[in-house]
């Protein structure tokens, strides 16, 4: 049994079928990637997972519990962690801030009334921001406010603040999206440095082969709201399937 | 000391002996004196800046921090005045009760309405609270009216129960025999200062809220505040609950204008509908950002000034501003009274629009953004890359916390 | 006829009375709401000024009186006051210049004639207001735009007092609809059982007319069709290399003029004081958000609603079974629309949602 099953998820948005049948069981510990081609349901499917849709039938059980029709945050405490396409951040706060946030809501729950206590007593927290800002190379951009960040930077650090929270699931919705080459290596390789320290379960809805092939452990192909294949990617490189869905009838 | 770190401590020194020292350092000119017109320091001016100081510094809690724009606070107000003089009529005048019942009233008031308006954003907050509060201001007038005493206001009448009035009891309010509007007045040269009990009761409860609320700007609340403000789809994917937050946030602020309404009443035993208008809600805004949303100092410059020039500008005449310019040519004199005469007097008003105006087109972040920003001249150091409204001063570094 | 069916106090003839009683400050919020959502459909500016332009356009109204009745003074010898000398007569320049009975009907006239003199300084405030002000606030935050429009309402709101005084400035109807009308006779009940006020059917039936012909200029005119689109979807209208700003203007500069106008008929009604136009803003903004923020149906349905809900809530019946109910009705219909149906009556998805 995995650490997420989705289970016969249905979604129709109008005469959309948007997901048909969608059956995935991603064990603990793997990274795995959702792939497809525009308009396969791969944002749709990434919204039931995250609580923000709700599918017309079907369930989806983290570590056996339900996820649907639980708020963002419900979900977040539950132990899922999500990178969004264009890093979201607290871009008015500085780097540090944006750490320790996280860092609260992990330990203090999703409220708590401290507004009399003071941020610098709480020593065990700011050294676990500065280590995980250690880990990410940001160190020294502690002071920065966040939004005078490179577009790397900004992801780095909201890798940074999903991490510190020792998710159990990380969710990462196109995390290179828009980036330049280097960019995009250096994203690789820290989310592989991650998973290597960590055996953090991952899931990826990715576009560029070239970073699903360097991340994953296992593939799931989606198209048009069905899976189609899944496997490792050395099965799924040159899979005619997939061809066939990537590029239509032609190649087939 | 007290939680806070060197940096903070000295700065609420500095606050504590400004505000301490306040009936001398607004009485810089002597009495007799041309200028002595333009001394503050008289018990009545200087009990509305800290008064409105305690009012705006706690709607910069909601407003600063989390962006959500009350157009209702006045509501808060006028709940406290009204439980301040229910206490006189009922008990006796300590002011102590109803300071008490005003921020309990006040607190569950703005639960209510807080519960409600928050569901929403943007401007549909700002109009939810807006409608509150001019609900509670049409209510007072009308059905409300034997609690409220409707266009009358309240007041204390003889044949009231006050029960807790024995024969030696002050007739007016006081605090365990302080009697707010006594004053001792002492003259030094050519200068008279008064040190009013009134003035003292309100800049001790400033300084205190004061204190409070630099500790909440400190505290992982105020940052989890701020960072609602900022992104509030981050905040609830980091596992936070933002409504409660808000909701504390708005009750906390909704208890600063209610003590600021009882201590209104503190000073004058009375309590009007007016003060609920949502005129009265327009000000509290102005004088946050005028000062600079979001920074600790700014609300209360932004009150004082003002208070002040209110205060002033609505003493200046014609006559005055003649003799102003009496070195001038007739004609030019004529000329410059004539411009000026709009903005003086009754014309306070305009002076206000337009300089509120003026700040919001060209000094987001207030006072406290043009001080920062003449400073850097000076100091000759760019400054361009601070955000707006975010003074080093009052924003330390978290270098501060750790330290 | 028809006395007591729908149960004590709530007679037919005295349903119809309050539906008529609400139409009258129903058309002005439905005017100024259409104003306001034009304003914010367009250029997506949250105005808060917008009562001042109404207030601006009831001023309109009495500046032309002023203007109209300016008079030169001379001696008549033939009549003389109190202390037996000449008495000093009064005279217009309108009335010297075109006779008695013209000029005299000029100057009854005033209000409705008003309506000429308020377009154009109406299009022009509205179109400085745009140019100078609003435009520097489009990629602003909503706060600022309520914030400035506010300062800029409130210095209106002086520059007027300190012309024309802080009372009320009584701007009365031309002779002809001062008296009323029997309403109920025309739909056929006795005598003196629905009076209504004649102005106050002529201020219904003008604002019917106004508020038709902005949605006819929307719906029927190339200018409307553009105007419409960018409601709908700003950037691409921008894309297709239609100037969009320069007729966002326009609106803004037209959507003043619906203001002024509602501002003149309703003189009147209320003699205009500098913070007539305040009182309406609060009001007004309520009536939008009811009817969906970007809606311009929804402002005028939403508008013309809670006017006669709080004609029927100000009833002596309904008063007695819920006291106060008329000063909060408004509010508290906002308040339930507003947490049940968070888009309003007819808003759009995605208006306004942050």
């Amino acid at each position: 049994m995995g650490i997420l099953e989705v289970s016969n998820v249905n979604k129709r948005f109008g005469g959309l079928q948007a997901l048909g049948n969608v059956n995935l069981d991603i064990a603990a510990g793997t990274v795995h990637a959702i792939i497809g081609p525009n308009g396969a349901g791969k944002s749709t499917l990434l919204n039931v997972l995250v609580g923000k849709l709700i599918p017309d039938t079907g369930t989806v059980l983290f570590n056996g519990v339900s996820v649907l029709g639980r708020k963002p945050y419900e979900i977040n405490q539950l132990g899922i962690s999500r990178v969004f396409q264009t890093p979201e951040i607290f871009s008015d706060l500085t780097v540090f801030e944006n750490m320790l946030i996280p860092c609260f809501a992990k330990r203090d729950g999703s409220f708590r009334l401290h507004a009399l206590e003071s941020i610098a007593a709480e020593k065990d927290l700011i050294e676990k921001a500065e280590h995980m800002l250690t880990e990410v190379n940001m160190a020294d951009k502690r002071h920065m406010l966040a939004s005078s960040l490179s577009r790397g930077d900004k992801r780095r650090l909201e890798m940074a603040m999903c991490l510190v929270q020792e998710p159990k699931l990380l969710l990462l919705d196109e995390p290179t999206a828009g980036m330049a080459r280097a960019d995009t290596n250096n994203t690789i390789d820290l989310l592989n440095q991650i998973h290597d320290s960590r055996e953090i379960t991952m899931v990826i809805i990715e576009h560029d082969m070239h970073v699903v092939f360097s991340l994953a452990k296992r593939i799931t192909v989606l198209a048009q709201g069905s899976p189609l294949v899944e496997d490792t990617p050395d099965n799924i490189k040159g899979h005619p399937k997939v061809k066939e869905a990537y590029l239509g009838e032609a190649a087939a | 000391m007290l939680g806070l770190s060197k940096k903070d401590t000295t700065f609420l020194l500095i606050v504590i002996f400004l505000t301490l020292a306040t009936p001398i350092l607004l009485q810089p000119f002597p009495e007799g004196s041309a200028l002595a017109q333009f001394n503050a320091g008289y018990p009545d001016l200087m009990q509305r800046f800290a008064i409105y100081g305690i009012f705006a510094i706690g709607f910069n809690i909601l407003f600063g921090l989390t962006g959500y724009l009350s157009f209702g606070h006045a509501a808060f107000l006028g709940v406290g005045s009204y439980s301040v003089v229910w206490m006189y009529k009922l008990l006796s005048y300590n002011v102590l009760p109803g300071l008490i019942l005003a921020v309990l009233m006040s607190a569950l008031f703005a639960l209510f309405i807080g519960f409600i308006s928050l569901r929403r954003s943007g401007i549909y907050f700002s109009i939810l609270t807006l409608a509150f509060a001019q609900m509670s201001f049409n209510l007072a007038y009308s059905v409300l009216t034997p609690l409220t005493n409707g266009e009358t206001g309240l007041q204390v009448y003889t044949n009231d129960p006050q029960v807790l009035m024995s024969a030696g009891s002050p007739t007016s309010p006081h605090f365990f025999g302080i009697v707010m509007n006594e004053s001792a007045k002492i003259d030094v040269g050519g200068w008279q200062f008064t040190f009013s009990n009134g003035y003292y009761f309100c800049a001790i409860i400033a300084i205190i809220v004061f204190y409070l609320s630099l500790r909440i700007f400190r505290s992982p609340f105020g940052i989890m505040l701020r960072a609602i403000k900022t992104n509030q789809t981050r905040m609830s994917y980091t596992g936070l609950n933002s409504r409660p937050y808000t909701l504390a946030a708005f009750v906390i602020s909704g208890m600063y204008a209610g003590l600021a309404g009882g201590l209104l009443a503190s000073m004058d035993p009375l309590a009007g509908a007016e003060r609920m208008q949502w005129t009265a809600s327009g000000e509290v805004v102005l004088m946050t950002i005028l000062g600079g949303a979001g920074t600790l100092m700014g609300p209360v410059l932004g009150a004082g000034f003002i208070k002040y020039f209110e205060n002033i500008f609505s003493k200046i005449n014609d006559n005055i501003l003649y003799a102003w310019f009496s070195a001038l040519p007739e004609g030019l004199a004529d000329a410059l009274v004539f411009m000026l005469h709009p903005f003086i007097g009754k014309g306070w008003n305009l002076t206000l629009g337009l300089l509120f105006m003026l700040v919001v087109i060209f000094l987001p972040g207030g006072l406290m953004e043009g001080g920062s920003r003449i400073w850097g001249l000076i100091t000759g150091k760019n400054r361009k890359s601070k955000k707006a409204g975010k003074d080093p001063e009052h924003h330390p570094k978290p270098s501060a916390h750790v330290n | 006829m028809a006395r007591g069916f729908v149960g004590a106090g709530f007679t037919m003839d005295a349903i119809i009375l309050q539906v008529l009683n609400g139409l009258d400050k129903g058309s002005a919020y439905a005017m100024i709401a259409l104003g306001l959502t034009l304003i914010f459909g367009t250029l997506g500016v949250v105005n808060f000024a917008h009562g001042a332009l109404f207030m601006l356009g009831a001023f309109c109204a009495v500046t032309l009186q002023r203007i109209l009745s300016l008079s030169y003074t001379v001696e008549d010898p033939t009549q003389t006051d109190f202390l037996g000398n000449p008495l000093k007569v009064d005279t217009p320049y309108i009335v010297s210049w075109f006779g008695d009975a013209t000029g005299n009907a000029i100057l009854n006239w005033s209000v409705p004639l008003a309506i000429l003199f308020a377009i154009p300084v109406m299009l022009l405030i509205g179109y400085v207001m745009e140019r100078g002000l609003i435009k520097h606030f489009y990629k602003r935050p909503h706060a600022d735009q309520i914030l400035v429009t506010f300062g800029l309402a409130i210095v209106i709101q002086e520059i007027v007092k300190y012309f024309y005084g802080a009372n009320p400035i009584p701007t009365p109807a031309p002779d002809m609809f001062r008296g009323s009308v029997d309403f109920g006779v025309m739909i056929g009940f006795a005598q003196n059982e629905i009076i209504y006020p004649y102005w106050r059917l002529v201020y219904f039936l003008f604002s019917a007319v106004i508020i038709g012909s902005v949605f006819a200029f929307l719906r029927f005119t190339t200018f409307g069709m553009v105007v419409r689109a960018g409601m709908a979807d700003r950037e691409t209208v921008g894309l297709l290399g239609i100037n969009i700003d320069k007729r966002f203007t326009i609106m803004f500069g037209i959507a003043a003029a619906v203001a002024g106008l509602a501002g003149v008929m309703y003189a009147p009604i209320n003699s205009p004081n500098y913070h007539m136009g305040m009182d309406f803003l609060v009001l007004s903004f309520v009536v939008v958000v009811v009817g969906g923020m970007g809606s311009l149906p929804g402002a005028v349905l939403a508008g013309f609603l809670l006017g006669i809900l709080e004609s029927f809530a100000s009833m002596n019946e309904v008063k007695s079974v819920i006291p106060g109910i008329d000063q909060i009705i408004i509010y508290l219909v906002a308040i339930i629309i507003l947490l049940t149906r968070p888009r309003g009556l007819m808003g759009r998805k995605g208006v306004m949602e942050e």
